[in-house]
Protein backbone atom coordinates (compact mmCIF):
# COMPACT_ATOMS: atom_id res chain seq x y z
CA UNK A 1 0.00 0.00 0.00
CA UNK A 2 2.75 2.45 0.85
CA UNK A 3 4.94 2.03 -2.16
CA UNK A 4 2.88 3.29 -5.09
CA UNK A 5 2.52 6.82 -3.83
CA UNK A 6 6.18 7.47 -4.16
CA UNK A 7 6.68 5.67 -7.43
CA UNK A 8 3.66 6.31 -9.57
CA UNK A 9 1.71 9.18 -8.11
CA UNK A 10 4.56 11.61 -8.33
CA UNK A 11 5.59 13.51 -11.41
CA UNK A 12 9.16 14.54 -10.80
CA UNK A 13 11.01 17.29 -12.62
CA UNK A 14 13.42 14.75 -13.96
CA UNK A 15 10.62 12.80 -15.65
CA UNK A 16 9.45 15.94 -17.34
CA UNK A 17 12.58 17.42 -18.84
CA UNK A 18 15.68 15.68 -17.69
CA UNK A 19 16.57 18.87 -15.81
CA UNK A 20 16.44 18.64 -12.05
CA UNK A 21 15.28 22.09 -10.89
CA UNK A 22 12.98 24.76 -12.33
CA UNK A 23 14.86 27.94 -13.21
CA UNK A 24 12.04 30.36 -12.40
CA UNK A 25 8.53 30.41 -10.94
CA UNK A 26 5.90 33.13 -11.38
CA UNK A 27 2.15 33.41 -10.94
CA UNK A 28 0.43 33.93 -14.30
CA UNK A 29 -3.11 34.59 -15.50
CA UNK A 30 -4.57 33.28 -18.80
CA UNK A 31 -3.38 35.27 -21.83
CA UNK A 32 -0.21 36.47 -20.18
CA UNK A 33 3.05 36.08 -22.11
CA UNK A 34 5.39 33.94 -20.01
CA UNK A 35 8.43 33.78 -22.26
CA UNK A 36 9.16 35.40 -25.60
CA UNK A 37 11.83 34.97 -28.19
CA UNK A 38 14.31 32.14 -28.07
CA UNK A 39 13.10 28.63 -28.59
CA UNK A 40 10.93 27.99 -25.55
CA UNK A 41 8.52 25.09 -25.69
CA UNK A 42 4.98 25.18 -24.35
CA UNK A 43 4.25 22.47 -21.78
CA UNK A 44 0.99 21.67 -20.04
CA UNK A 45 -1.25 24.70 -19.50
CA UNK A 46 0.65 26.87 -21.97
CA UNK A 47 0.52 27.44 -25.73
CA UNK A 48 2.65 28.97 -28.45
CA UNK A 49 1.61 32.15 -30.21
CA UNK A 50 4.27 33.07 -32.74
CA UNK A 51 7.50 33.32 -30.78
CA UNK A 52 5.77 33.77 -27.43
CA UNK A 53 4.74 31.18 -24.90
CA UNK A 54 1.36 32.26 -23.53
CA UNK A 55 -0.45 30.99 -20.42
CA UNK A 56 -3.71 29.13 -21.00
CA UNK A 57 -4.44 28.62 -17.34
CA UNK A 58 -4.14 30.42 -14.05
CA UNK A 59 -1.35 29.04 -11.90
CA UNK A 60 2.35 28.94 -11.25
CA UNK A 61 4.47 29.08 -14.43
CA UNK A 62 7.67 27.12 -14.24
CA UNK A 63 10.55 27.38 -16.67
CA UNK A 64 12.50 24.16 -16.61
CA UNK A 65 15.23 24.41 -19.18
CA UNK A 66 13.43 25.24 -22.42
CA UNK A 67 10.04 23.98 -21.34
CA UNK A 68 7.44 26.27 -19.77
CA UNK A 69 4.56 24.61 -17.95
CA UNK A 70 1.84 25.76 -15.59
CA UNK A 71 0.99 24.15 -12.28
CA UNK A 72 -2.62 25.02 -11.40
CA UNK A 73 -3.61 25.98 -7.85
CA UNK A 74 -7.33 25.58 -8.05
CA UNK A 75 -10.16 24.18 -10.07
CA UNK A 76 -11.82 20.84 -10.62
CA UNK A 77 -9.93 17.57 -11.09
CA UNK A 78 -9.12 16.63 -14.69
CA UNK A 79 -8.11 12.98 -15.10
CA UNK A 80 -4.95 12.09 -16.99
CA UNK A 81 -3.59 8.67 -17.93
CA UNK A 82 -1.74 6.96 -15.08
CA UNK A 83 -3.32 9.10 -12.36
CA UNK A 84 -4.07 7.11 -9.26
CA UNK A 85 -7.56 8.02 -8.11
CA UNK A 86 -9.81 7.01 -5.26
CA UNK A 87 -13.46 6.51 -6.15
CA UNK A 88 -16.71 5.05 -4.97
CA UNK A 89 -18.66 2.29 -6.69
CA UNK A 90 -21.76 3.87 -8.21
CA UNK A 91 -23.27 1.00 -10.11
CA UNK A 92 -22.62 -2.57 -11.21
CA UNK A 93 -23.11 -3.42 -14.88
CA UNK A 94 -22.69 -6.72 -16.71
CA UNK A 95 -19.03 -6.20 -17.60
CA UNK A 96 -17.69 -4.20 -14.68
CA UNK A 97 -18.20 -1.45 -12.15
CA UNK A 98 -19.06 2.22 -12.61
CA UNK A 99 -16.87 4.31 -10.32
CA UNK A 100 -17.51 7.89 -9.26
CA UNK A 101 -14.11 9.62 -9.41
CA UNK A 102 -15.29 13.18 -8.80
CA UNK A 103 -15.22 14.21 -12.43
CA UNK A 104 -17.91 15.05 -14.99
CA UNK A 105 -17.74 11.47 -16.27
CA UNK A 106 -17.72 8.30 -14.24
CA UNK A 107 -14.86 5.85 -14.51
CA UNK A 108 -15.37 2.30 -15.74
CA UNK A 109 -13.59 -0.57 -14.02
CA UNK A 110 -13.78 -3.73 -16.15
CA UNK A 111 -14.53 -7.09 -14.56
CA UNK A 112 -11.16 -8.32 -15.87
CA UNK A 113 -9.38 -5.97 -13.50
CA UNK A 114 -10.34 -7.83 -10.37
CA UNK A 115 -7.32 -9.67 -8.97
CA UNK A 116 -9.19 -12.93 -8.43
CA UNK A 117 -12.02 -14.75 -10.18
CA UNK A 118 -15.37 -13.03 -9.71
CA UNK A 119 -18.62 -14.78 -10.46
CA UNK A 120 -20.52 -12.61 -12.95
CA UNK A 121 -23.72 -13.12 -11.00
CA UNK A 122 -22.20 -12.18 -7.68
CA UNK A 123 -20.08 -9.17 -8.57
CA UNK A 124 -21.11 -7.39 -5.38
CA UNK A 125 -19.23 -10.05 -3.42
CA UNK A 126 -16.05 -8.37 -4.59
CA UNK A 127 -17.13 -4.72 -4.95
CA UNK A 128 -20.55 -3.61 -3.82
CA UNK A 129 -22.21 -0.25 -4.44
CA UNK A 130 -20.71 2.26 -2.02
CA UNK A 131 -17.35 0.52 -1.68
CA UNK A 132 -14.27 2.68 -2.04
CA UNK A 133 -11.45 1.68 -4.37
CA UNK A 134 -8.03 2.97 -5.37
CA UNK A 135 -7.55 2.60 -9.12
CA UNK A 136 -5.39 3.91 -11.90
CA UNK A 137 -6.63 5.82 -14.94
CA UNK A 138 -5.97 3.53 -17.86
CA UNK A 139 -7.31 5.74 -20.65
CA UNK A 140 -9.22 8.99 -21.08
CA UNK A 141 -11.28 9.24 -24.26
CA UNK A 142 -14.44 11.05 -25.31
CA UNK A 143 -16.24 7.73 -24.78
CA UNK A 144 -15.29 7.53 -21.16
CA UNK A 145 -12.63 6.91 -18.60
CA UNK A 146 -11.30 3.39 -18.19
CA UNK A 147 -9.73 2.37 -14.92
CA UNK A 148 -7.26 -0.32 -14.03
CA UNK A 149 -6.78 -1.96 -10.67
CA UNK A 150 -3.79 -4.18 -11.24
CA UNK A 151 -0.79 -2.80 -9.45
CA UNK A 152 0.69 -2.30 -6.06
CA UNK A 153 -1.48 -0.39 -3.63
CA UNK A 154 -4.55 -0.52 -5.86
CA UNK A 155 -7.76 -2.27 -4.94
CA UNK A 156 -10.62 -2.08 -2.52
CA UNK A 157 -9.99 0.15 0.49
CA UNK A 158 -11.33 -1.40 3.66
CA UNK A 159 -11.64 0.29 7.04
CA UNK A 160 -10.40 3.79 7.81
CA UNK A 161 -12.14 6.75 6.21
CA UNK A 162 -12.05 8.92 3.12
CA UNK A 163 -12.08 12.72 2.96
CA UNK A 164 -11.53 15.28 0.22
CA UNK A 165 -9.01 18.04 -0.40
CA UNK A 166 -8.62 20.26 -3.46
CA UNK A 167 -7.08 18.12 -6.20
CA UNK A 168 -4.54 20.80 -7.15
CA UNK A 169 -3.00 20.48 -3.69
CA UNK A 170 -2.25 16.76 -4.05
CA UNK A 171 1.34 17.04 -5.41
CA UNK A 172 2.26 19.17 -2.40
CA UNK A 173 0.75 16.70 0.06
CA UNK A 174 2.78 13.92 -1.50
CA UNK A 175 5.92 16.07 -1.59
CA UNK A 176 9.04 15.63 -3.63
CA UNK A 177 9.75 11.91 -3.96
CA UNK A 178 6.97 11.33 -1.43
CA UNK A 179 8.83 13.12 1.38
CA UNK A 180 5.74 14.75 2.88
CA UNK A 181 3.46 11.73 2.77
CA UNK A 182 6.18 9.58 4.28
CA UNK A 183 6.58 12.08 7.10
CA UNK A 184 2.86 11.93 7.84
CA UNK A 185 2.83 8.14 7.79
CA UNK A 186 5.86 7.99 10.03
CA UNK A 187 4.55 10.50 12.58
CA UNK A 188 1.00 9.17 12.82
CA UNK A 189 1.57 5.50 12.12
CA UNK A 190 -1.35 5.62 9.68
CA UNK A 191 -1.71 4.12 6.28
CA UNK A 192 -2.45 6.94 3.81
CA UNK A 193 -3.42 6.77 0.14
CA UNK A 194 -3.95 9.95 -1.85
CA UNK A 195 -5.76 9.98 -5.18
CA UNK A 196 -4.96 12.66 -7.74
CA UNK A 197 -8.65 13.56 -7.61
CA UNK A 198 -8.15 14.86 -4.07
CA UNK A 199 -9.71 11.95 -2.21
CA UNK A 200 -7.60 10.83 0.69
CA UNK A 201 -7.95 7.52 2.49
CA UNK A 202 -6.56 7.19 5.99
CA UNK A 203 -6.41 4.08 8.13
CA UNK A 204 -4.62 3.78 11.41
CA UNK A 205 -4.55 1.79 14.63
CA UNK A 206 -7.02 4.10 16.37
CA UNK A 207 -9.30 7.01 15.50
CA UNK A 208 -7.08 9.58 17.22
CA UNK A 209 -4.09 8.90 14.99
CA UNK A 210 -6.34 8.86 11.92
CA UNK A 211 -7.76 12.28 12.83
CA UNK A 212 -4.26 13.60 13.46
CA UNK A 213 -3.21 12.49 9.97
CA UNK A 214 -6.28 14.18 8.55
CA UNK A 215 -5.53 17.44 10.34
CA UNK A 216 -1.95 17.33 9.07
CA UNK A 217 -3.10 16.81 5.47
CA UNK A 218 -5.67 19.58 5.69
CA UNK A 219 -3.03 21.87 7.15
CA UNK A 220 -0.75 21.23 4.16
CA UNK A 221 -3.64 21.74 1.72
CA UNK A 222 -4.15 25.20 3.19
CA UNK A 223 -0.48 26.18 3.14
CA UNK A 224 0.31 24.92 -0.30
CA UNK A 225 2.62 27.75 -1.38
CA UNK A 226 4.79 27.92 1.72
CA UNK A 227 8.34 26.93 0.95
CA UNK A 228 10.22 24.44 3.12
CA UNK A 229 6.94 22.89 4.16
CA UNK A 230 8.43 19.54 5.12
CA UNK A 231 10.50 21.24 7.86
CA UNK A 232 7.44 23.20 9.00
CA UNK A 233 5.47 19.98 9.24
CA UNK A 234 8.14 18.43 11.47
CA UNK A 235 7.51 21.36 13.81
CA UNK A 236 3.72 21.03 13.43
CA UNK A 237 3.88 17.40 14.58
CA UNK A 238 5.88 18.52 17.59
CA UNK A 239 3.20 21.07 18.53
CA UNK A 240 0.14 18.94 17.73
CA UNK A 241 0.54 15.75 19.68
CA UNK B 1 -20.98 73.17 -21.94
CA UNK B 2 -19.84 69.74 -21.04
CA UNK B 3 -21.92 67.37 -18.99
CA UNK B 4 -21.28 67.59 -15.27
CA UNK B 5 -21.33 64.16 -13.65
CA UNK B 6 -23.42 63.91 -10.50
CA UNK B 7 -20.66 62.24 -8.50
CA UNK B 8 -18.00 64.72 -9.66
CA UNK B 9 -16.04 62.28 -11.80
CA UNK B 10 -14.21 63.33 -14.98
CA UNK B 11 -15.90 62.18 -18.18
CA UNK B 12 -13.36 59.40 -18.71
CA UNK B 13 -13.04 58.41 -15.08
CA UNK B 14 -14.34 55.11 -13.72
CA UNK B 15 -15.73 54.51 -10.27
CA UNK B 16 -13.28 52.85 -7.87
CA UNK B 17 -12.94 49.15 -8.61
CA UNK B 18 -12.45 46.30 -6.16
CA UNK B 19 -11.72 42.74 -7.22
CA UNK B 20 -11.36 39.64 -5.08
CA UNK B 21 -11.22 35.95 -5.86
CA UNK B 22 -12.27 32.87 -3.91
CA UNK B 23 -15.35 34.45 -2.35
CA UNK B 24 -17.53 31.30 -2.64
CA UNK B 25 -15.77 28.41 -0.87
CA UNK B 26 -17.95 25.68 -2.33
CA UNK B 27 -17.40 26.70 -5.98
CA UNK B 28 -14.55 25.52 -8.21
CA UNK B 29 -13.78 29.18 -8.89
CA UNK B 30 -15.36 32.42 -7.72
CA UNK B 31 -14.78 36.16 -7.77
CA UNK B 32 -16.26 39.50 -6.79
CA UNK B 33 -15.98 42.65 -8.88
CA UNK B 34 -17.28 46.10 -8.01
CA UNK B 35 -17.68 49.39 -9.87
CA UNK B 36 -18.37 51.86 -7.05
CA UNK B 37 -21.72 50.79 -5.59
CA UNK B 38 -22.33 48.03 -8.14
CA UNK B 39 -21.27 44.69 -6.63
CA UNK B 40 -21.24 41.45 -8.64
CA UNK B 41 -20.17 37.98 -7.55
CA UNK B 42 -19.59 35.07 -9.89
CA UNK B 43 -19.23 31.38 -9.06
CA UNK B 44 -18.06 28.72 -11.51
CA UNK B 45 -18.93 25.03 -11.16
CA UNK B 46 -17.58 22.31 -13.36
CA UNK B 47 -16.84 20.92 -15.86
CA UNK B 48 -19.65 18.59 -14.75
CA UNK B 49 -22.07 16.18 -16.35
CA UNK B 50 -24.77 17.86 -18.44
CA UNK B 51 -28.39 16.86 -18.17
CA UNK B 52 -30.60 16.69 -20.21
CA UNK B 53 -28.39 14.60 -22.43
CA UNK B 54 -29.64 16.09 -25.71
CA UNK B 55 -27.99 19.39 -24.76
CA UNK B 56 -24.56 17.75 -24.61
CA UNK B 57 -21.98 18.64 -27.22
CA UNK B 58 -19.75 15.65 -28.00
CA UNK B 59 -16.97 17.98 -29.18
CA UNK B 60 -16.70 20.43 -26.30
CA UNK B 61 -18.12 21.58 -23.01
CA UNK B 62 -20.94 24.09 -23.11
CA UNK B 63 -21.00 27.29 -21.11
CA UNK B 64 -24.16 28.06 -19.17
CA UNK B 65 -24.45 31.46 -17.54
CA UNK B 66 -27.11 32.52 -15.10
CA UNK B 67 -27.26 36.20 -14.25
CA UNK B 68 -29.66 37.56 -11.66
CA UNK B 69 -30.24 40.54 -9.46
CA UNK B 70 -30.77 39.55 -5.85
CA UNK B 71 -34.04 40.81 -4.44
CA UNK B 72 -32.36 43.34 -2.12
CA UNK B 73 -29.95 44.71 -4.73
CA UNK B 74 -32.24 47.49 -5.94
CA UNK B 75 -34.27 50.21 -4.20
CA UNK B 76 -37.63 48.56 -4.91
CA UNK B 77 -37.52 44.85 -4.06
CA UNK B 78 -36.83 42.79 -7.17
CA UNK B 79 -39.09 39.80 -7.50
CA UNK B 80 -36.77 36.79 -7.28
CA UNK B 81 -36.39 34.38 -10.15
CA UNK B 82 -35.66 34.63 -13.85
CA UNK B 83 -37.13 37.47 -15.89
CA UNK B 84 -37.04 38.61 -19.49
CA UNK B 85 -34.19 40.96 -18.62
CA UNK B 86 -32.09 38.45 -16.66
CA UNK B 87 -32.43 35.81 -19.37
CA UNK B 88 -31.21 38.25 -22.00
CA UNK B 89 -28.25 39.31 -19.91
CA UNK B 90 -27.37 35.69 -19.14
CA UNK B 91 -27.25 34.99 -22.85
CA UNK B 92 -25.15 38.03 -23.84
CA UNK B 93 -22.77 37.28 -20.96
CA UNK B 94 -22.40 33.74 -22.29
CA UNK B 95 -21.55 35.14 -25.72
CA UNK B 96 -19.15 37.67 -24.21
CA UNK B 97 -17.23 35.00 -22.29
CA UNK B 98 -17.20 32.00 -24.60
CA UNK B 99 -14.68 33.39 -27.17
CA UNK B 100 -12.14 33.50 -24.34
CA UNK B 101 -12.59 29.86 -23.37
CA UNK B 102 -11.10 26.70 -24.78
CA UNK B 103 -13.60 23.97 -23.98
CA UNK B 104 -12.53 21.17 -26.32
CA UNK B 105 -10.91 19.28 -23.48
CA UNK B 106 -14.23 18.50 -21.77
CA UNK B 107 -16.72 16.94 -24.19
CA UNK B 108 -20.32 16.30 -23.07
CA UNK B 109 -19.99 18.49 -20.00
CA UNK B 110 -21.23 21.85 -18.82
CA UNK B 111 -19.50 24.72 -17.09
CA UNK B 112 -21.97 26.64 -14.97
CA UNK B 113 -21.39 30.29 -14.20
CA UNK B 114 -23.67 31.91 -11.65
CA UNK B 115 -23.56 35.70 -11.54
CA UNK B 116 -25.39 37.45 -8.76
CA UNK B 117 -25.65 41.20 -8.30
CA UNK B 118 -25.52 42.00 -4.59
CA UNK B 119 -25.97 45.72 -5.11
CA UNK B 120 -27.05 47.38 -8.35
CA UNK B 121 -26.03 50.85 -9.41
CA UNK B 122 -26.04 50.51 -13.22
CA UNK B 123 -23.37 48.69 -15.29
CA UNK B 124 -24.25 45.43 -13.58
CA UNK B 125 -23.78 43.21 -16.61
CA UNK B 126 -20.24 44.44 -17.24
CA UNK B 127 -19.33 44.03 -13.56
CA UNK B 128 -20.72 40.50 -13.84
CA UNK B 129 -18.58 39.74 -16.90
CA UNK B 130 -15.45 41.02 -15.16
CA UNK B 131 -16.18 38.85 -12.12
CA UNK B 132 -17.04 35.79 -14.23
CA UNK B 133 -13.83 36.01 -16.25
CA UNK B 134 -11.78 35.96 -13.05
CA UNK B 135 -13.86 33.14 -11.58
CA UNK B 136 -13.35 31.04 -14.73
CA UNK B 137 -9.60 31.58 -14.47
CA UNK B 138 -9.64 30.47 -10.85
CA UNK B 139 -11.68 27.41 -11.76
CA UNK B 140 -8.74 26.31 -13.91
CA UNK B 141 -10.68 26.39 -17.18
CA UNK B 142 -8.29 26.66 -20.17
CA UNK B 143 -8.64 30.22 -21.48
CA UNK B 144 -7.17 32.25 -24.31
CA UNK B 145 -7.41 35.46 -22.34
CA UNK B 146 -9.26 37.27 -19.59
CA UNK B 147 -12.32 39.31 -20.57
CA UNK B 148 -12.64 42.96 -19.56
CA UNK B 149 -15.94 44.82 -19.73
CA UNK B 150 -17.04 48.39 -19.18
CA UNK B 151 -20.00 50.58 -20.05
CA UNK B 152 -19.72 53.75 -22.12
CA UNK B 153 -22.52 56.30 -22.01
CA UNK B 154 -23.56 59.45 -23.78
CA UNK B 155 -25.09 62.19 -21.68
CA UNK B 156 -26.65 64.77 -23.98
CA UNK B 157 -23.66 65.28 -26.32
CA UNK B 158 -20.79 64.05 -24.13
CA UNK B 159 -19.33 60.59 -23.87
CA UNK B 160 -18.82 59.26 -20.35
CA UNK B 161 -17.19 56.13 -18.99
CA UNK B 162 -18.75 53.70 -16.50
CA UNK B 163 -22.33 54.90 -16.24
CA UNK B 164 -23.94 54.99 -12.80
CA UNK B 165 -27.59 54.79 -11.87
CA UNK B 166 -28.24 58.53 -11.71
CA UNK B 167 -26.68 59.07 -15.13
CA UNK B 168 -28.64 56.23 -16.62
CA UNK B 169 -31.83 58.20 -15.92
CA UNK B 170 -30.49 61.51 -17.27
CA UNK B 171 -33.10 63.15 -19.50
CA UNK B 172 -31.89 66.60 -20.61
CA UNK B 173 -30.89 67.40 -24.19
CA UNK B 174 -30.35 64.28 -26.23
CA UNK B 175 -30.90 62.17 -23.12
CA UNK B 176 -28.92 59.21 -21.87
CA UNK B 177 -27.42 56.43 -23.96
CA UNK B 178 -25.43 53.58 -22.55
CA UNK B 179 -23.50 50.82 -24.20
CA UNK B 180 -22.07 47.70 -22.56
CA UNK B 181 -18.76 46.69 -24.11
CA UNK B 182 -16.39 43.77 -23.54
CA UNK B 183 -13.13 42.74 -25.13
CA UNK B 184 -10.45 40.10 -24.71
CA UNK B 185 -7.75 41.74 -22.61
CA UNK B 186 -4.73 41.24 -24.88
CA UNK B 187 -6.27 41.41 -28.32
CA UNK B 188 -8.70 43.53 -30.32
CA UNK B 189 -11.44 40.91 -30.28
CA UNK B 190 -14.62 42.58 -29.00
CA UNK B 191 -17.09 40.19 -27.47
CA UNK B 192 -19.91 42.49 -26.44
CA UNK B 193 -21.33 45.72 -27.87
CA UNK B 194 -24.85 46.30 -26.63
CA UNK B 195 -26.21 49.76 -27.38
CA UNK B 196 -29.19 51.11 -25.50
CA UNK B 197 -30.21 54.52 -26.88
CA UNK B 198 -28.88 56.59 -29.75
CA UNK B 199 -25.36 57.59 -30.72
CA UNK B 200 -23.96 59.43 -33.78
CA UNK B 201 -21.78 57.24 -36.01
CA UNK B 202 -18.94 59.82 -35.67
CA UNK B 203 -18.91 59.29 -31.90
CA UNK B 204 -18.72 55.53 -32.11
CA UNK B 205 -14.91 55.20 -32.61
CA UNK B 206 -14.38 57.69 -29.81
CA UNK B 207 -16.60 55.65 -27.49
CA UNK B 208 -14.66 52.49 -28.30
CA UNK B 209 -11.28 54.10 -27.69
CA UNK B 210 -12.57 55.32 -24.33
CA UNK B 211 -13.51 51.73 -23.49
CA UNK B 212 -10.09 50.59 -24.68
CA UNK B 213 -8.37 52.79 -22.12
CA UNK B 214 -10.67 51.51 -19.40
CA UNK B 215 -9.93 47.87 -20.28
CA UNK B 216 -6.24 48.40 -19.58
CA UNK B 217 -7.10 49.59 -16.06
CA UNK B 218 -9.67 46.84 -15.44
CA UNK B 219 -7.20 44.20 -16.63
CA UNK B 220 -4.62 45.42 -14.11
CA UNK B 221 -7.20 45.18 -11.29
CA UNK B 222 -8.20 41.65 -12.33
CA UNK B 223 -4.61 40.53 -12.70
CA UNK B 224 -3.64 41.98 -9.34
CA UNK B 225 -6.53 40.22 -7.58
CA UNK B 226 -5.58 36.86 -9.09
CA UNK B 227 -1.89 37.28 -8.27
CA UNK B 228 -2.35 38.75 -4.78
CA UNK B 229 -4.18 35.68 -3.51
CA UNK B 230 -1.07 33.64 -4.20
CA UNK B 231 1.15 36.16 -2.47
CA UNK B 232 -1.09 36.15 0.61
CA UNK B 233 -0.85 32.39 0.91
CA UNK B 234 2.92 32.57 1.06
Amino acid sequence: MEKFNEKNNEETYEDFTGVAEPTSRTVVVPGEVIASGGDFLAGEGARKEGDDVVASRYGLAEKIGRVVKIIPFSGAFIPRRNNVVIGRVNDIVHSGWIIDIDYAQNGFLPLMESPRFVNKHEMDQFLAIGDVVAAKVWSVSPKGIDLAMKGKGLGKLEGGFVFRVNSSRVPRIIGREGSMINLIKEKTGCNVTIGQNGWVWVKGADIDSELRARRAIEFIAEKVLVSGLTEKMEKWFGENK
Amino acid sequence: MTFKRPDGRKLDEMRPMVAKIGVVPNADGSAMFTFGKTVAIAAVYGPRLLHPQHMQDPKAAILRVNYDLLSFSVADRKKPGPSRRSQEISKVTEWALSPALDLKEFPNTVIDVQIYILQANASTRVAGINAASMALAQAGIPMKDLVCAVSVGKMDKDLVLDVNDEEEHFEDGEGATDMATARLANSDKWTLLQLDGKIQPELYPKALSMADKAFAKIYEVQKKALKDVMEEEK
